[in-house]
């Protein structure tokens, strides 16, 4: 039978590896006296440089630009949803924040390409751990992360994010949905990149 | 009967009910202020801002506080006794003010038309009431502890009850050398001596003992052991909320103002101008000795807010050994050599005597460290040598299989 390597044999198990790894802290005397009269100098100092202080209502410091915020749903070019309404990401979420149920699309009402979409997508922050997990195991980047950080209520019903507080604006060139799909593209065309914005036979008007 | 107590005397009740009164109202106020100094300055030796939201640069917000505090729900938790539990913070409270009526707070001055001093009394005992008084405080604090009925407070009020034993007798020697060269125990008569040279200066050694055991005495940081947060969740006032969280916030920061006015008193030259500056005594019909005053009691406030924000807290071993091992022994000697020099001055020994005296305990005083320096470092050095034995605190059993896997 093979050893488990994941069983440590006695040898590397123990005391004496870690008595080998350690390092000897020195048992020195205390400074001086003149030495921690430094100190005083210190905080003294401190007191004339610039604080750190944000004052925050008031002044908004920019987060890092990879800073885990609230969700946003994303759009294909031409307006249609990315999500699919797969549940991967109610799935990976470790706080069960998420709820998503999804839908077929239908002729008349194409919310994204494809046969599904997320017909309900719930975020409930009041669960959310920021964590990110989600936008790891959304397979169409449909679910990422802005920087959005106030996120605040008096109301814990109001902290439950509906679909269309999470979906992101129309941009230019984007189409509200439903509406078909680009003319002459499947699926794939939009997760190859090939939509690049929409076309004036998706407008609704034409397909009234 | 000294010139401050004649004139004191002639003082007619409803001056005397004013002066207490402006004493009152400037300990409330000082302590507000105090409050929000504390956390500014605190805040900024940390590179933060610090209470800054409400009135102007936040001055206002100790006052916001305490009405926060007043509008929050009484407690008294159910093992506690009731009658005691009520009346320590009132001890604590009232006995802090009480320091003050010694205090000569300005020259003389007119008040109302009447030549006064703005003291409320003055004791050829005053000094030694000022202790009187701040041990009687210390019960505040023992009391609110033992009556909490709770583990914390209790060990809180136990832990403060002998630290502010231990550096009251540190602070009582160190004042004797105050008594010995002013000849007299009266604040007005001290300050009266400090008019050449203030005793920060002649008596050094026994003004760094005050001001060290002053911080121990108010319970402060690095000596704030009987409220160690860490420790002991909040020390003695951990049951109490509201009103009587209050009180004990107000008798700490007025103890601190008191042993500043105290501190200024004895060591600073009170009311007095700074050297050079005697001129600025007359100005506002003497007034302006008030301002002097109170920035000598800013500066030690701004001390005990240095010390603060730069000490961390001590351990409580090492804080009395402090203070029994180090304080009081050099209080002792200093005392003696003080009172020595002074009778020699004052039955006119010659220069070379006196001389010859100091030479010899400087020579005596260096014999004695470095022996005490040899000894500790031939201890070090046999403890280096010496085996290295096993640790005398009690160490759970190694479990046998690990025992075997270590011993073979």
């Amino acid at each position: 039978m093979a050893e488990n390597p994941l069983v440590p044999t006695s040898g590397e198990f123990g005391l004496e590896k870690a008595a080998a790894e350690s390092a000897m802290i020195p048992n020195e005397p205390p400074a001086s006296f003149a030495k921690q009269l430094q100190g005083f100098w210190v905080t003294l100092r401190a007191m004339f440089k610039k604080p750190n202080t944000v004052q925050y209502p008031e002044v908004k410091a920019p987060t890092e630009a990879r800073f885990h915020g609230r969700h946003q749903l994303n759009r294909h070019e031409d307006g249609l949803e990315k999500c699919i309404g797969c549940e991967l990401c109610a799935w990976a979420c470790p706080a069960d924040a998420i709820l998503v149920e999804g839908a077929n699309n239908t002729e008349g009402a194409q919310f994204s390409p494809g046969e599904r979409y997320g017909a309900v997508y719930q975020i409930n922050y009041l669960r959310c751990i920021f964590c990110g997990l989600c936008i790891e195991a959304c397979p169409t980047r449909a679910l990422t992360m802005t920087n959005e950080y106030e996120l605040a209520d008096n109301d814990r019903g109001k902290l439950i994010f509906e679909k269309e507080d999470l979906l992101a604006p129309l941009r230019q060139g984007m189409l509200m949905p439903p509406h078909p799909m680009y003319p002459g593209s499947d699926d794939g065309s939009y997760y190859r990149g090939e939509v690049t914005g929409s076309h004036p036979s998706q407008e609704p008007t034409h397909h009234a | 009967m000294t010139a401050t107590q004649q004139l004191l005397g002639t003082d007619p009740g409803w001056i005397i009910l004013v002066k207490g009164l402006i004493i009152f109202v400037i300990c409330v106020v000082a302590t507000l202020l105090c409050v929000w100094g504390e956390r500014r300055i605190v805040a900024f030796m940390q590179m933060r801002v610090g209470p800054n939201r409400v009135g102007k640069f936040g001055l206002l917000q100790s006052l916001a506080d305490g009405v926060k505090l007043a509008l929050k729900e009484d407690l008294i938790p159910k093992t506690a006794d009731r009658i005691v539990f009520v009346i320590a913070p009132i001890i604590s409270a009232t006995t802090c003010f009480m320091s003050f009526a010694v205090i000569p707070l300005t020259g003389t001055v007119q008040f109302f038309g009447h030549k006064t001093i703005l003291q409320l009394t003055d004791l050829p005992v005053g000094v030694l009431y000022v202790l009187a008084v701040a041990s009687v405080g210390v019960y505040g604090i023992v009391l609110a502890g033992w009556s909490s009925g709770s583990t914390y407070p209790l060990l809180g009020g136990l832990r403060s009850s002998a630290q502010v034993i231990s550096y009251e007798v540190a602070m009582g020697l160190s004042l004797v050398a105050v008594f010995i060269y002013a000849g007299s125990m009266s604040t007005s008569d001290i300050v009266a001596a400090q008019n050449h040279w203030w005793f920060s200066v002649v008596l050094f050694p026994s003004f760094v003992i005050y001001a060290i055991s002053m911080v121990g005495e108010t319970n402060r940081a690095p000596f704030d052991l009987a409220e160690a947060e860490g420790e002991l969740v909040g020390g003695f006032h951990t049951e109490y909320s509201s009103l009587k969280f209050a009180l004990f916030f107000l008798a700490e920061y007025v103890n601190i103002v008191a042993v500043s006015s105290l501190a200024t008193t004895l060591f600073m030259g009170g009311y007095h101008a700074l050297p050079g500056l005697g001129f600025t005594e007359t100005w506002l019909g003497g007034w302006f000795t008030m301002v002097w005053f109170l920035a000598k009691v800013v500066a030690f406030f701004f001390l005990f807010v240095w010390l603060r924000g730069t000490l961390p807290r001590m351990r409580y071993d090492q804080f009395m050994q402090f203070g029994w091992k180090v304080l009081i022994p050099i209080s002792l000697v200093w005392i003696m050599v003080v009172s020595t020099l002074r009778v020699m001055s004052q039955r006119n020994v010659g220069r070379m005597a006196t001389g010859g005296f100091t030479l010899g305990v400087v020579i005596l005083i260096i014999a004695a460290s470095s022996l005490l320096d040899s000894n500790k470092r031939r201890k070090a050095r046999e403890d280096e040598l010496g085996e290295q034995l096993p640790p005398s605190f009690p160490v759970p059993e190694i479990p046998a299989p690990r025992a075997e896997q270590l011993n073979g």
